[in-house]
């Protein structure tokens, strides 16, 4: 693969805050469908579990994110309950694409200095309350204004408002829907690793193009799953990163909300074949100093089989139009040549906003994946390479990470991080 | 008072300061399309906007527009979210480029309009007329009222235009 497709790369010198803040610390509660707790409580559980395997305490956090859609708690109420008392925070209105901008942001203020460590949460019950599918509560509010334009002619829900772009993308393209299923067959076998993943049964393409129809070209098996969790990042300067408990996923670049024009309607600038990393990449590997082949593990978001092609393409990690060829080639399966979303992802761990996406590639840059491998004396997992059902998803050698995110096909957000030497 | 209209069980509102959805939706019910132009760059928008997308120019004056195009692409709703729309699945969703101002100002442009695919006379299209449907269809506008001052536009195959011997649709019916 070459990288003509993608803008000048610089890595003569060190862009902007490229090497300087890491991600410290992350943190999740289970994944579930009927959590039984408060969007509040959930939040506070995460942010714990980040904190504990940042080896802080509430002293040590003095800045907090988070991000919702009139579906969760807020940061004062859970800073309150785990003792934190803030120097930043801010809510923040949006889902998919918002993680990676956010870890921008809170880099950001502590180059600032109005604050030191910042913890970032997305706390959700995607299943039991406000369900990310659309359907319950948000299918029945009045449509007021400018949603009339959508909304009024059924055209609502993530799938809904997507399928233009994906059937586009196959008129445009050739692209086959059995191609595409090859990202549920692929995150599905990393699930099967991921003993916290909500789906760990594994798919074959036979499986998702003869799953109903929900909106073509989706299919039930091409649609991400919804849970109800929350999950924490912690970021803080490079320094501070290496007082911690585990090693520091360093931050390379980061880009975000970056949009195609007309982002109002998006729609309106063609072609709609192509999507907001096609912006986003002249941000994204200059500022990393590295491009699209350097990269060993990816989480391209996948709320469908489509997006996570889509933008596997249009940040240049294969060639446009050849995203159905890259995602059925074997290149993003673990033991390929840049496994993608190693979790199992929206599509089978459990949906979260892309969070559990950026929490994974943390978790690979330190080699301690958590799979089923054997713990060895030193406490650490040794980890076995063999991807045979229910064992190992440590990707080998995993130096660089891509975190794409997304919103909408108009939308994106992304993020490059490296292992700490140090 | 806001323009509001209940439409196939779901309450559609327009807040009476809303001028530009207001003014859009009242010439859809005259049953003549309008754009608004902006005055410098002399483009049409949609959908209704506060300023010109390429200039940023406030003013802007309503146009009539043929509602005539091509589907560009579209999506078939087999499984409803909205409980409105339960009975009337499968369903389509179309954005169709209108024949004015295709391709302009850039190659990729188009005032790519959506709507339902609705028969002629506004009932949503039976299946076998869905499966007529497809990327490059020749589609004209019919309009459905919600209130009086307030209808929503939608599309139908356009039978007295040149047809496409296949349109392009999702290889699975």
């Amino acid at each position: 693969m070459s990288l003509s497709s993608v803008s000048e790369i610089d890595a003569s010198s060190e862009k902007f805050l490229r090497g300087k803040y890491a991600v410290c610390g992350v943190g999740e509660t289970s994944y579930r469908r009927g959590s039984q707790e408060t969007t509040r409580a959930l939040a506070t559980w995460a942010i714990g579990n980040a904190m504990e395997d940042a080896g802080m305490n509430a002293g040590d956090i003095d800045g907090m994110l988070d991000y919702s859609g009139n579906d969760s708690t807020f940061a004062n109420f859970v800073a309150g309950d785990l003792g934190i008392r803030l120097n930043f925070y801010m809510d923040v209105h949006g889902g998919g694409s918002s993680i990676e901008a956010l870890i921008g942001i809170a880099m950001g203020v502590i180059e600032a200095g109005m604050c030191k460590t910042v913890a970032i949460f997305r706390a959700m019950n995607g299943y039991s309350q406000v369900r990310i599918g659309g359907t319950g509560a948000r299918s029945a509010v009045p449509i007021n204004g400018d949603q009339i334009h959508n909304r009024a002619y059924g055209w609502q829900s993530a799938g809904q408002m997507f399928a233009p772009s994906f059937l586009r993308h196959m008129y445009d393209y050739g692209t086959t829907p059995e191609q595409v299923a090859h990202v549920k067959v692929a995150h599905s076998k990393h699930a099967s690793n991921n003993p916290k993943a909500y789906y760990k049964k594994r798919y074959t393409v036979e499986d998702v193009v003869n799953s109903r129809i929900i909106c073509k070209p989706l299919h039930l098996l091409d649609c991400c799953v919804e849970t109800d969790n929350a999950t924490c990042i912690i970021v803080t300067s490079l320094d501070r990163a290496r007082d911690c408990r585990n090693r520091a996923a360093v931050i390379q670049s980061v880009a975000g909300r970056v949009c195609k024009p007309r982002a109002d309607m998006h729609y309106q600038h063609g072609p709609i074949s192509t999507v907001a990393g096609l912006y986003a990449r002249d941000i994204l590997w200059p500022n990393a100093g590295v491009g699209p082949e350097d990269i060993d593990v990816t989480g391209s978001y996948d709320a469908f089989t489509f997006t996570t092609m889509l933008q596997l393409e249009d940040y240049g990690f294969c060639k446009k139009g050849e995203g159905g060829d890259y995602v059925s080639s074997g290149a993003i399966e673990l033991g390929g040549r840049r496994p993608n979303n190693t979790s199992g992802g929206h599509l089978c761990e459990g949906y979260t906003h892309g969070m559990n996406m950026v929490i994974e590639n943390t978790r690979q840059l330190r080699g301690e994946v958590d799979d089923s491998c054997p713990v060895g004396p030193d406490g650490k997992k040794q980890h076995t390479y063999d991807y045979a059902e229910g064992g190992c998803r440590q990707v080998k050698n995993a130096e660089v990470s891509a975190n794409l995110g997304w919103a909408n096909p108009g939308t994106g957000s992304a993020m490059v991080m490296a292992r700490d030497h140090k | 008072m806001p323009l509001q209209g209940e439409y196939m069980g779901m309450m559609l509102t327009i807040d009476d300061l809303d001028h530009e959805n207001l003014d859009f939706f009242r010439h859809c019910h005259e049953g003549s399309f309008h754009l608004q132009r902006g005055k410098t760059s002399g483009l049409l928008r949609y959908p209704p906007t506060t300023a010109c997308p390429w200039t940023g120019e406030r003013e802007s004056e309503w146009v009539p527009v043929e509602g005539k195009g091509t589907v560009h692409t579209y999506a078939e709703v087999h499984h409803p979210i909205q409980p409105a729309f339960r009975d009337k699945v499968p369903y389509l969703v179309i954005l169709a480029d209108l024949d004015t101002q295709k391709g302009a100002p850039s190659e990729h442009e188009a005032l790519r309009v959506a709507g339902n695919l609705m028969t002629a006379d506004g009932q949503f299209a039976p299946p076998e007329m869905i499966r007529r449907v497809g990327i490059g269809t020749r589609v004209k506008m019919v309009y459905v009222e919600v209130a009086d001052g307030f209808s929503l536009p939608h599309w139908t195959i356009d039978e007295d235009a040149d047809q496409p011997e296949t349109p392009w649709r999702y290889p699975q019916e």
